[in-house]
C-alpha cells in the first residue's frame, strides 16, 4: 500500500519512539500538520520558530534524547538558524524539518524559498534536501542515526512540498550503514594503559571534564574513576553535574569565571586529564600559557578535537563511558596526598564571594541564586539565558547530577533560557525548573510565556534585574573606560502585568529580605509559569575573572575598591 | 606556507563539492586548484585539492573533512610518493612566418596542436605543473592570446 511522504514523516517519527515535537505551522508543511492531527506525538506549538528549536534542545539536554522540530520553509527555516547553530556548538541531538517549495520552483526564488540546506550546512552535523520520495524514509532513518550517535548534533532535513504528497510505499530500514561515517567507540587499549602509568605517575593531576560526559552519560563512571584515583575535579559549564559540586575533591567550574581554585589546580597541574571537552578559549584563556607544565590525555569522541587547541600527549578517541569503564579496571591512585592538601588551601583560602552588605535591603545577584539553590534543595532543573545571569547560575547554584543544568554554552545564544525550560520541563515533569535569565535576554523569547501557560507549566524564571544588559556593561567598566554604550535597558516592561497578560503569576521584589518568601511562594504556584522579578545591585560584576586572552596570573578577583 | 596535495573521496552526490569547498573558505584557505570526477565506480567521486598553509591548520582541515558524513577517505599525497598531470590549453599568437618556430617549441614539450588559425595555434599540453609552467613561460615572447589550465589530479604511486 502506498502512502503520503507526509504520512512517511509521522510513521517514521512514531517508529522512532518520538514523544514531543516542537514547530510552527506554514504553507509548504500543511500536509506534514495534516497527518499529525491525530497522530500520537504531543506536538508543542511554539510561537516563534526560535523558541521551538530552543525548546527541542532544552527537552534533548533534560532527557538525553532527540529533540524533533517542524517548521515552514523560508521564514520559518531561517528562523531556527539561531537554535541550529546553538545545538551544533554544544552538540546537542536533533532532528530538524523544514518544508521547502516544490521540486519543479527550488531556485526560482519562489515564495517563501531559501536554500536551507545552503544555509544551514556549516551549522549542522548533517542535512539532507530529499529529492526523491523513495529515499524519505531512509533519510529519516539516517538523520535519527546521525544525530544521535558519535559526537551528536543537529541534522536538518529540508523537505518540498511535493515531496510530502507523493505516494510511496513505507518501508522503515531497520538497519542502516553510512560508508563515510563510522563512530569510534572503543578506546584504544595501548592508550588507555599509557594513561593509566601517566595517571599513576602523576603528582598534581585534575581531570577537566566536560559536556561529553553528559552526552555520553558517563557520569556514574567518571565518579567511580574519581573514587579509584582520588584525583580533583573540574568541569567546564556544561559539565557542570557530572560530579557533584558539594564533594571535597570538585573544584566546581573552570575558566573565564570559574573558581580560581578550578584555574589554579588546572595551571599548576603536571597531568591534565581531559574528558569529552575541547579546550575552549572560555577555559584556556591564553592557550601558549594554559597547563604549561602538563602532560595532556585526551579522551573525546571526535578525533578533530583532538590537538586542536592544545598538543594533547595521549589522545584516546572513543566514548566517554567505555573509556571510563575500561580505565576504572585498571587505573591505579597515585600518591598526591601533598597536591590535595595544596588544592584544599587554595579552595578555603579563595572562595567564591560575593559582598553581601547585611544591613542594606539590596539584593545581590548572586544571593538570590543562592537562595534559589537552598529553597529547591539543590534538586531543581536549572536553564539559563546567557551573560551575567549565565555566570552567577553557574557559581552559585551548586549541581549534583548530570542533566540539571542546561544552558547555551559554545554559541551563547540569549533568549535560549525560557524555550529551553519549557523543553525541559516536559522531559522533566518531576522537577521543578527554573530559568535564571536577566531583564535583556528574557525579552528576547518572551512570547514562548503563552507556551508554558498553556501547557501548565510552572516554570520559574527568575529575573535578575539590573536594568543593564550586564555582562557587555561589565566589560565596558572594566576595560572600555566605563562608556555604557547602548547597555543600559532600564526603559523596561513591567514584567508583573506582562506576566499577567501571559496567564502567568508575577511577583516582585525589591527588598531583600523578601527574596525567600518571593522563592517559597513561587514553588507552591504548580499550574503555570511564574515570573519573579529580582531588582538587583545594578552594577555588580562577576568575579572571578580571567579576562579575554589573560592567564591566572591577570585573574580578577574582586571589584577594586 | 608549504603546498599540499590532498585527495578526497566522496560520495558521489549533489552538495558535496559545496561542503568540502565550505571547509576551507571557512578557515581562509584559499584553494589553488581542484579537479573533481567521477571514479570507475560512479557511486564515488574523487577530488583532487591544491591548497597553499600552516601544516597544523591542514591538519585540522583533514579531520574536519573526515567529519563530513559524505566523505569516505582522505589522504595526503606528497609530491614523491604520487603521480601528478593537469592539462592545459594554450593559444599562441604566430603568424605564418613565426610557425614553424613555435611548432618546434611545441614539439619538445610534446604539446599538441589543436587548432590552427591564421594569426594563432592552441597547443594541448599536458604534464606536472612545473612542465606546463615552462612551456607557457617559453611561449610567451611569441604572444600568448588566452591559456587556460585544469586543476591538478593526483594519484597514490604503487608501494613495491
Amino acid at each position: 500500500m502506498k502512502i503520503k511522504g507526509s504520512q512517511i514523516i509521522v510513521e517514521s517519527l512514531i517508529k522512532e519512539n518520538v514523544e514531543y515535537m516542537f514547530g510552527y505551522p506554514g504553507g509548504v508543511v500543511i500536509p506534514i500538520f495534516h497527518e499529525l492531527y491525530n497522530a500520537p506525538i504531543k506536538f508543542i506549538l511554539s510561537r516563534h520558530e526560535q523558541g521551538a528549536i530552543h525548546a527541542a534542545d532544552g527537552y534533548a539536554r533534560a532527557s538525553g534524547r532527540p529533540g524533533v522540530v517542524l517548521a515552514t520553509s523560508g521564514p520559518g527555516a531561517t528562523n531556527l538558524v539561531t537554535g541550529i547553530a546553538t545545538a551544533h556548538l554544544d552538540s546537542i541531538p536533533l532532528v530538524v524539518f523544514t518544508g521547502q517549495v516544490s521540486t519543479s520552483m527550488i531556485g526560482n526564488d519562489a515564495f517563501q524559498e531559501v536554500d536551507v540546506t545552503g544555509i544551514t550546512r556549516p551549522i549542522c552535523k548533517h542535512n539532507y534536501l530529499v529529492q526523491d520520495i523513495s529515499d524519505l524514509a531512509r533519510i529519516i532513518k539516517e538523520a535519527f542515526y546521525i544525530a544521535t550517535t558519535g559526537r551528536p548534533g543537529p541534522v536538518v532535513i529540508d523537505v518540498p512540498v511535493d515531496i510530502s504528497n507523493a505516494l510511496h510505499k513505507f518501508e522503515y530500514p531497520d538497519e542502516i550503514s553510512i560508508r563515510g561515517y563510522k563512530p569510534t567507540y572503543e578506546g584504544h587499549p595501548g592508550q588507555i594503559q599509557k594513561a593509566c602509568k601517566l595517571i599513576e605517575e602523576s603528582k598534581k593531576p585534575v581531570i577537566y571534564a566536560g559536556g561529553g560526559v553528559v552526552l555520553s552519560n558517563a557520569s556514574d563512571e567518571l565518579r567511580q574513576f574519581v573514587a579509584k584515583t582520588g584525583i580533583p575535579i573540574t568541569t567546564t559549564l556544561l559539565g557542570m553535574g557530572v560530579y557533584p559540586e558539594t564533594d571535597p575533591l570538585s573544584l566546581e567550574m573552570l575558566g573565564m569565571h570559574g573558581t580560581y581554585y578550578a584555574n589554579y589546580a588546572v595551571h599548576n597541574s603536571d597531568l591534565l586529564i581531559a574528558i569529552g571537552a575541547r579546550f575552549d578559549d572560555r577555559v584556556t584563556g591564553k592557550i601558549s600559557e594554559f597547563t604549561p607544565n602538563a602532560k595532556v590525555i585526551h579522551i573525546d569522541i571526535d578525533p578533530a578535537s583532538v590537538s586542536k587547541n592544545v598538543m594533547v600527549d595521549v589522545p584516546i578517541v572513543g566514548d566517554c563511558r567505555k573509556i571510563l569503564h575500561e580505565m576504572n579496571k585498571i587505573a591505579v591512585a597515585p600518591e598526591i596526598s601533598a597536591w590535595i592538601k595544596e588544592v584544599q588551601k587554595i579552595k578555603k583560602d579563595h572562595p567564591l564571594h560575593y559582598d553581601d552588605n547585611k544591613d542594606s535591603d539590596e539584593i545581590k545577584p548572586q544571593y538570590v541564586v543562592e537562595q534559589l539553590y537552598h529553597q529547591t534543595d539543590g534538586k531543581a532543573v536549572i536553564t539559563t539565558e546567557v551573560g551575567q545571569n549565565q555566570m552567577w547560575a553557574a557559581q552559585f547554584y551548586k549541581y549534583t547530577e548530570p542533566r540539571t543544568f542546561i544552558s547555551s554554552g559554545g554559541l551563547g545564544t540569549m533568549g535560549f533560557g525560557l524555550p529551553a525550560a519549557i523543553g525541559a520541563q516536559l522531559a522533566r515533569p518531576d522537577r521543578r525548573v527554573i530559568d535564571i535569565a536577566g531583564d535583556g535576554s528574557i525579552q528576547m523569547n518572551i512570547q514562548e510565556l503563552i507556551v508554558g501557560a498553556q501547557h501548565r507549566l510552572p516554570i520559574i524564571i527568575a529575573i535578575l534585574n539590573n536594568g543593564f544588559l550586564g555582562m557587555v556593561r561589565q566589560w565596558q567598566q572594566l576595560f572600555w573606560d566605563k562608556r555604557y554604550s547602548h547597555t543600559c535597558i532600564n526603559f523596561a516592561p513591567d514584567f508583573i502585568k506582562l506576566a499577567e497578560a501571559y496567564g502567568c503569576a508575577g511577583i516582585r521584589v525589591e527588598k531583600k529580605g523578601e527574596v525567600i518568601p518571593a522563592i517559597q511562594k513561587a514553588l507552591k504556584i504548580t499550574d503555570r509559569p511564574i515570573i519573579i522579578d529580582f531588582s538587583v545591585s545594578r552594577e555588580e560584576n562577576v568575579y572571578p575573572m580571567v579576562p579575554a586572552g589573560k592567564t591566572i596570573r591577570d585573574t580578577i578577583m574582586r571589584e577594586l575598591a | 606556507m608549504s603546498q599540499h596535495i590532498i585527495s578526497v573521496k566522496v560520495e558521489n552526490k549533489f552538495g558535496v563539492l559545496a561542503r568540502v569547498a565550505g571547509l576551507f573558505s571557512a578557515r581562509g584557505y584559499n584553494i589553488d586548484s581542484l579537479a573533481v570526477s567521477r571514479t570507475e565506480d560512479t557511486d564515488f567521486s574523487i577530488m583532487t585539492i591544491v591548497v597553499r598553509g600552516d601544516d597544523k591548520i591542514l591538519e585540522q582541515v583533514k579531520k574536519q573533512l573526515h567529519k563530513l558524513i559524505d566523505v569516505i577517505k582522505v589522504s595526503d599525497h606528497a609530491p614523491q610518493l604520487s603521480i601528478q598531470r593537469e592539462l592545459a590549453l594554450v593559444k599562441v599568437s604566430c603568424t605564418s612566418a613565426k610557425r614553424s618556430e613555435v611548432l618546434q617549441l611545441a614539439d619538445l614539450f610534446k604539446a599538441e596542436v589543436a587548432d590552427v588559425a591564421h594569426k594563432s595555434i592552441t597547443f594541448s599540453i599536458d604534464g606536472d605543473s612545473g612542465k606546463i609552467d615552462r612551456f607557457i613561460e617559453l611561449a610567451t615572447p611569441y604572444g600568448i592570446k588566452e591559456s587556460m589550465r585544469t586543476g591538478l589530479v593526483s594519484i597514490l604511486k604503487e608501494k613495491e
